[in-house]
This record gives C-alpha cells, sequence and structure tokens, in this order.
C-alpha cells in the first residue's frame, strides 16, 4: 500500500511539473499575475510529492519489502540499516529518485527564498526548473521506475553490491547530487534571464549563493568518492581519471569558473554572456555526467547500469535543453551588453584568466572522457584513454592556474598595478623556489611534476594567507591589523580558505605521489619487516564473522623507534549473498603520513602476500577539500547574502569590495 | 524478467574490479632499478578484460599474464618502448592508457592547446575594447536606476 503511494506521488509530481513548467511561463509572458504566482506552491507542493514519494521507497527498503523487483536486487535482510538506507540510492532507479527529489528541493527553495525576486523572473526561473523535472520524471515513470512489483516475492534479496556498503560512499551521491542538480538553478536563472533578455548585477547576486552552494556540494561529493577510492579499493589510489569521476570533475571545473565569473558580473557588470554561457554549460556537464554514468557508454570501473535505451532517453534530454538553451543563447546574448570598463592589468582580466583556463581544462577532460567513443565511431580506432593522458594533459593546466592564482587574487579591481602585487607575493615566491630547489637538492622524490605540484602547494597557500593579511590595510599597528583580520567579511575568509584548501590539496597530492614508499613481500605469521621508518609485525591471520560477509583479518602491529604506533586490521572480505570479495585496508591514519596495509591471497608454501605503503600527506587531499567546502560555505554565509541582499542602506554598508 | 535482471546484476557486478592486490610477491623482479621501469610500463598499458584499469591495477590473470611478460622482456634487455611495441603488437592500440600522438589521436592531443590559444586570443581581444572603451555607463547608476534597484531588491514580499 505504502509503495503504491509513493508511486502514485510521483506520476502526481509528474503532472504538477508539467502544470508549473506551463501556467508560470504563460503568466509571465502575458504579464498575469495570478498564473505567475501559482509557481511557488506548485514548486512547494512538487517537492511534497516527491519526498512522499522518496520516503515510501526508503520505507521498502528499511522494511525489506521484497515484493519490489528494486529491493530484491538490491538489499537484503542482513544488511545493516545504514546501507538498507543507503541501497535506496544504491541503485538506477533509487538514484535517478534522488535526483528529482534535490531537484525539486532546489525548486521548492528557491520559491521558499527568492521572495525578494521580481515575480516575473521568479516564475520563469521556476518554470524552466521544473521543465527539467517533467524530463526527468518522465525518464524515471517510462524507462527507470522504482516502484515496479513481483508477482512471485523471493524470500531474500541478492544483497547491495559490496563495495557500496561503505559508510563513505553511503553519503557520496547524495552531496554529488546536491551538486549537479543544484546546477540547474544556476542554468534556470541563465535561461530566465535569456528569455527576459537582461542580466545585471542584482542577478548575478541571485544567482551567485546557489552556484556556490552546488560547488560546495560537489567539492564534498567528489572528495568523499576520492577517499572512498583510497582506503576501499585496496591500492591507495586517490584519483583515476575513471569516466565517472571524470563526469563529476568536469562541473565542478565549470563551477568554479561560474562562480569568478559571476563575481565579475556582480561587482562591475562585465562578462555577463560569458556568465551566462558558463551557467549553461556547468548544467550540460552534469546532464553529460548522468548521461555518462546511467548509461554506461564509456566503460568504467563504476557504470553499474549498462543500459542503451535508457541512455538514448538522457541523451534526448540533453539534446533539448542544451540544444534547447544554447539557441535561446544565441539569439539573446548580444543585447547583453557589458558595461565595465577596465585596464589589461586588473581582477577582471585576472578573473578572465582563472575562467579561460578552468574552462580549457574542463575541455581537456571532457574530449579525453570522450576520445575512446568519438575515435571508434569516426575512424573505427578502438583506443583507451587513461590516467597517462590526463596527468600530461591536465597537469600543466593545474599548474597555470595554481601559479596566477595568488597574484590574480590581489590585484584591484579596474586598474591594478603587477609591481605591487609581485612584491606583496615576492616573499611567498621565494619561499615557494627555495622550498623547490632544497626538495630537489633532497633528491629522493621520484617525479619532478609531484615536486612542483608540492612547492605549487605551499605557494597557494602562503599566498591566501598573504592575500588575508593585506586586506588589513598598509601602515597600522600589528595589534590592530589583527583586530581587524576578526572583522573582515566573511567573503574575504570564504575566498581566503577555499584557496588555501586547494593548495592543501596541492601539498597532498605533490606529497604522496613523489614521496611515496611501497612494499610488496610474502610475509608468515610472525614475520617482521622494516618499511621506510617503520617496523611492521604480522602478528595473525584469523577467520572473523561479519553480518552479512566473512573476513579473514590480518593483525599486523606498527612499531616506529620501538614504540608501537598502532594496530592495524587489514581485511579480505567475502560477501557470499552477492558472491563478491572485496579488500578492506588497515590504516594508521596521520597528519603527516598515512600506514596503508594490504592483504592479499595466501601463498602456497605458506605466509600472506602483504602490501605496505607509507603515503605522506595523504589526509591533506581530502582536509584540502574539507577547507574549500568549508571556505564557499563560510562566503555562502556572508552578510549580503543574509541580509537578503538588502535594502539601500545595507548596500551602502557593504559597498567595500568584500572580495 | 526477474531471472534475467538478476543475471544481468550479476554481470555488472562481476566487470567491476574486484579489488585486491595487484603486483604478486613472486612477480617483483630482484633488482629495484628494474622492477621500477616494469610498474611503469604496466601502468600505461591496460588491462583488457577490466574496465579501464592498467595492468599494474587489476588482478585479473590477463593483466598477471602480461606483468610478467613485461618482466620476462625487461630482464631479456628490451627497452621500455620495444616491450610496449611488443604488446601493442599483440593486443592493438587498445590497450594503450596514453593514446599515441599519431593520426586522429593528434586531434586530442592539441585540442586543448589548441583551444587555449584560441581563448587566450579572444579573451586578450575583449580585454583591449574593455580598457579603450570609454563608455558613459561605466558611471555610477542614475539616481532613477538606483530608485529602481533599490525597489527590486528592498522588496521582500513580492
Amino acid at each position: 500500500m505504502i509503495v503504491e503511494i509513493g508511486h502514485f506521488a510521483l506520476v502526481l509530481a509528474f503532472a504538477v511539473a508539467v502544470f508549473q513548467m506551463i501556467v508560470p511561463m504563460i503568466g509571465a509572458h502575458k504579464n498575469w499575475s495570478a498564473w505567475m504566482a501559482v509557481a511557488s506552491p506548485a514548486a512547494s507542493l512538487q517537492f511534497a510529492l516527491v519526498a512522499i514519494s522518496f520516503a515510501a521507497l526508503t520505507y521498502a527498503f528499511v522494511t525489506s519489502d521484497f515484493s519490489l523487483n528494486l529491493v530484491v536486487a538490491n538489499s537484503h535482510t542482513d544488511k545493516p540499516l545504514l546501507y538498507k538506507i543507503s541501497g535506496v540510492w544504491g541503485n538506477h532507479e533509487g538514484s535517478l529518485l534522488l535526483w528529482v527529489l534535490i531537484l525539486a528541493l532546489f525548486g521548492a527553495s528557491a520559491a521558499w527564498f527568492g521572495g525578494n525576486l521580481p515575480p516575473r523572473l521568479r516564475a520563469r526561473v521556476l518554470a524552466v526548473q521544473s521543465s527539467v523535472g517533467v524530463a526527468f520524471y518522465a525518464f524515471i515513470l517510462f524507462t527507470s521506475n522504482p516502484f515496479l512489483r513481483l508477482e512471485l516475492p523471493p524470500f531474500n534479496g541478492q544483497d547491495l553490491n559490496p563495495l557500496l556498503q561503505d559508510p563513505g560512499l553511503a553519503f557520496h551521491p547524495p552531496f554529488l547530487y546536491l551538486g549537479y542538480v543544484g546546477l540547474s538553478m544556476a542554468f534556470s536563472f541563465a535561461v530566465a534571464a535569456l528569455i527576459e533578455g537582461r542580466v545585471d548585477a542584482a542577478w548575478a547576486r541571485w544567482v551567485r549563493p546557489w552556484t556556490l552552494a552546488a560547488w560546495v556540494f560537489l567539492t564534498i561529493g567528489i572528495g568523499l568518492g576520492s577517499w572512498w577510492a583510497y582506503y576501499e579499493l585496496g591500492w591507495g589510489g586517490f584519483w583515476f581519471w575513471d569516466p565517472v569521476e571524470n563526469a563529476s570533475f568536469m562541473p565542478w571545473l565549470i563551477a568554479a569558473a561560474l562562480l569568478h565569473s559571476a563575481i565579475v558580473v556582480e561587482k562591475r557588470e562585465a562578462l555577463k554572456s560569458w556568465t551566462i554561457l558558463l551557467a549553461i554549460l556547468a548544467f550540460g556537464f552534469s546532464l553529460i555526467g548522468t548521461f555518462i554514468v546511467r548509461s554506461g557508454i564509456i566503460t568504467s570501473v563504476h557504470a553499474f547500469a549498462n543500459d542503451p535505451e535508457r541512455g538514448m532517453f538522457i541523451l534526448m534530454i540533453l539534446a533539448v535543453f542544451m540544444g534547447g538553451a544554447f539557441t535561446l543563447y544565441a539569439f539573446r546574448a548580444s543585447a547583453m551588453e557589458a558595461k565595465g570598463v577596465f585596464s589589461t592589468v586588473s581582477r577582471e582580466s585576472g578573473l578572465v584568466l582563472n575562467n579561460l583556463l578552468l574552462a580549457v581544462s574542463s575541455f581537456v577532460v571532457f574530449i579525453g572522457t570522450i576520445w575512446p567513443l568519438v575515435a571508434e565511431m569516426f575512424w573505427g580506432r578502438t583506443v583507451s584513454v587513461g590516467p597517462p593522458f590526463f596527468n600530461a594533459a591536465f597537469t600543466p593546466f593545474a599548474f597555470a592556474i595554481a601559479v596566477a592564482l595568488p597574484i590574480g587574487a590581489v590585484l584591484s579591481w579596474k586598474r591594478a598595478q603587477l609591481g605591487r602585487a609581485m612584491r606583496l607575493m615576492s616573499g611567498v615566491a621565494l619561499l615557494t623556489i627555495a622550498l623547490l630547489g632544497l626538495f630537489y637538492a633532497l633528491g629522493t622524490g621520484r617525479s619532478l611534476a609531484g615536486l612542483i605540484t608540492l612547492a605549487l602547494g605551499v605557494w597557494l597557500v602562503a599566498g591566501a594567507a598573504v592575500d588575508l593579511w593585506q586586506r588589513t590595510g598598509q601602515g597600522r599597528e600589528i595589534a590592530a591589523k589583527f583586530g581587524r583580520l576578526t572583522r573582515l567579511p566573511r567573503a574575504d575568509w570564504g575566498k581566503a580558505l577555499a584557496h588555501a584548501g586547494l593548495g592543501i590539496t596541492f601539498i597532498g597530492v605533490g606529497a604522496l605521489v613523489t614521496y611515496q614508499i611501497e612494499d610488496i613481500r610474502v610475509a608468515q605469521i610472525g614475520e617482521e619487516f622494516d618499511v621506510g621508518a617503520y617496523h611492521l609485525t604480522v602478528r595473525d591471520v584469523r577467520e572473523v564473522q561479519g553480518p552479512n560477509y566473512i573476513s579473514t583479518m590480518a593483525f599486523v602491529e606498527v612499531a616506529k623507534d620501538g614504540r608501537i604506533v598502532d594496530l592495524l586490521t587489514p581485511e579480505k572480505r567475502i560477501y557470499p549473498v552477492a558472491g563478491m570479495p572485496t579488500t578492506e585496508a588497515g590504516i594508521d591514519s596521520g597528519f603527516t603520513r598515512d600506514v596503508y596495509v594490504a592483504l592479499g591471497d595466501p601463498q602456497l608454501d605458506g605466509g600472506w602476500a602483504v602490501r605496505t605503503w607509507i603515503k605522506p600527506f595523504a589526509n591533506w587531499i581530502w582536509g584540502g577539500a574539507i577547507i574549500m567546502a568549508l571556505g564557499g560555505a563560510l562566503s555562502l554565509t556572508d552578510r549580503r547574502y543574509r541580509v537578503a541582499a538588502g535594502a539601500a542602506r545595507d548596500r551602502a554598508a557593504i559597498g567595500v569590495p568584500a572580495e | 524478467m526477474t531471472r534475467a535482471f538478476a543475471k544481468a546484476a550479476l554481470a555488472a557486478m562481476w566487470l567491476i574490479s574486484t579489488p585486491a592486490l595487484a603486483v604478486q610477491p613472486d612477480e617483483v623482479l630482484p633488482d629495484p632499478a628494474l622492477e621500477a621501469r616494469a610498474r611503469e610500463i604496466s601502468a600505461d598499458l591496460r588491462c583488457v578484460v577490466c574496465r579501464n584499469e592498467s595492468i599494474d591495477e587489476s588482478n585479473a590473470t590477463v593483466a598477471r599474464d602480461l606483468r610478467i611478460f613485461v618482466r620476462e622482456r625487461i630482464m631479456m634487455g628490451d627497452s621500455n618502448e620495444q616491450v610496449i611495441a611488443e604488446v601493442v603488437d599483440r593486443y592493438g592500440e587498445y590497450v594503450l592508457m596514453r593514446p599515441p600522438m599519431s593520426g586522429s589521436n593528434l586531434a586530442l592531443w592539441l585540442a586543448g592547446p589548441a583551444l587555449l590559444l584560441l581563448g587566450f586570443g579572444v579573451a586578450f581581444a575583449f580585454i583591449r575594447t574593455r580598457a579603450r572603451s570609454t563608455n558613459p555607463t561605466e558611471a555610477e547608476l542614475t539616481p532613477d536606476e538606483q530608485a529602481a534597484l533599490a525597489r527590486i531588491l528592498g522588496d521582500k514580499q513580492s
């Protein structure tokens, strides 16, 4: 019964979405205020209906209702509760339901918090947002219905893919989707603005928090996914340039560009049509990402769905929305006249460079991801494009962005002096070059690119600190400067934190690829061996029974300078229901290094294969992502957003450029 | 229908790499320099039955065979290029994780730099026009416009 209510609610949500797509749009065109006004309650109702639908599916999973096809395929009574819940979105149908739930949530939020939007713009934004919903409701109901019943329910389910039974991955999809789908708001605002034919500072101020929020969620989602891959896939890699990872990385890069170009629109009324284009592209990449993941068209470790019919449907959604938006753009973009005048050296130019590098690097990831498809379609060549390509083609862009960032960040608006910015950063630059020289001279490094990444990380972090410090003004006493530091706008802190977070990730990546130590060996029980500065002892290997798996668990003691640091328990698990083995690494996480032990197969002549790594600064990779997200969140709580984009007197109060 | 679905789900699962140790202890070459070369080569070669994994990461049997083959060739004195050429002879260019810079693949390699150059050109032209422009609208908003803006921004009920 509850399942049927959920199914019915989804159909109703579809109907409401169709209504919300059409009526407010006509109302806005004809200037009928009653027709425009229905958009907000419709958005709330739509969200409520999808929420009921999602709750019903969750209920079916939690109570293990095996009359549902989806529950049978992805659940089992022995599964811990957390994974019964995460099983809801650990599959194609359920994850799409989560997708539309978040889409409806963003639409409803625009209705709830968009009170200060001009009614006509709000009606159009909500109508466009709803049109995206219509496409995805249709996709779910016609090709991927999660509420299909079975005639003969089995006694138990087939369990969720054991790789997905993990806390990191349980929360990875919701964050990623919050990011993907959050970019739909930027898209809706862009399309609405194109229909209005008007983009101004106010528009940018409305669109920026949505983009920033989406970017924050994407950052967390990507970070969680990378962290999961690190500890779960068993060899401690953190990024594989897998199509599915790229699918989330492309919108992240474009969203980062969009955030920055929207600043220029907000403060200087320039780059308008470019910002609109980025907003369309950002959501386009989200749709492409959904297409790549859900169609399985590009083979990947993560592509769980492999269904051409569904792929075609998403491709059609992509074609309609991107085709429509670009057509509209072609007709209307010329109406977006730029106002701000700025000189060649200025913050504006710096942000143009930022946008250029981010957009082109995103394009490089895109072409690498789809190249196997293109090469096969046009030349009949079956080629692979793997990490070596991306490392070679993407890294120069990452370096260029990192080199330019701290200097661009301290340029002033309109007209800046490059000399002043250089002088500000000269100390940091010296530090960076000295460190690079020192590391190089010590010479234990495997890769020069890794060393440069490390040094650039230092450059970014120190550069962010200098940026914050110079905001306190010149020639004051140190104490007064510290006082001012605490009173700086949160957007300033957010900016510095986000930039420093990027640097911290650089440091983690650089240190890891340069200084990682690896050891592969057969170890008998009781055997002792050294890896780097650490002394490891294999104490025991035992069978352990888990809730829905059987584990072979090793007990490995890690010591340093005669003192025991940790007792690690790397495991090999077998999930009998899913019939699948997994590896659980034993990791001693530290601030400056991880000791990472993975257990391999038993050897014929006794003993076990054991693989050990010392991974320096590994946690900095995800720590940096967290700090980037924090920076974004802090910026989101800046006064000018809290005061609801403010009345005239607020405008005067925040007249100081808060960047 | 159920059975077909179950089969599909199972097939999908098996295609996912089962995580485990890739390089086995008995494969490791005694000479660290040669082993390092073997690892470097392995990272560039695709495991042909896996989804987007190099033979260095994969624990499939084919990958293991190929890793052993690579090490045998290294021990016989082949250069990195010779080993890779040998593997490409057997499996085709599909096995290369880094597409060679030749023929149609040139487009892949050059697309990024070409777009960057183009972008630089456009951006530079744009910035120059901005710098030269003596656009009168650069001035502050007119009082009328300011009032309109305040009305729009301040109108929280609407």
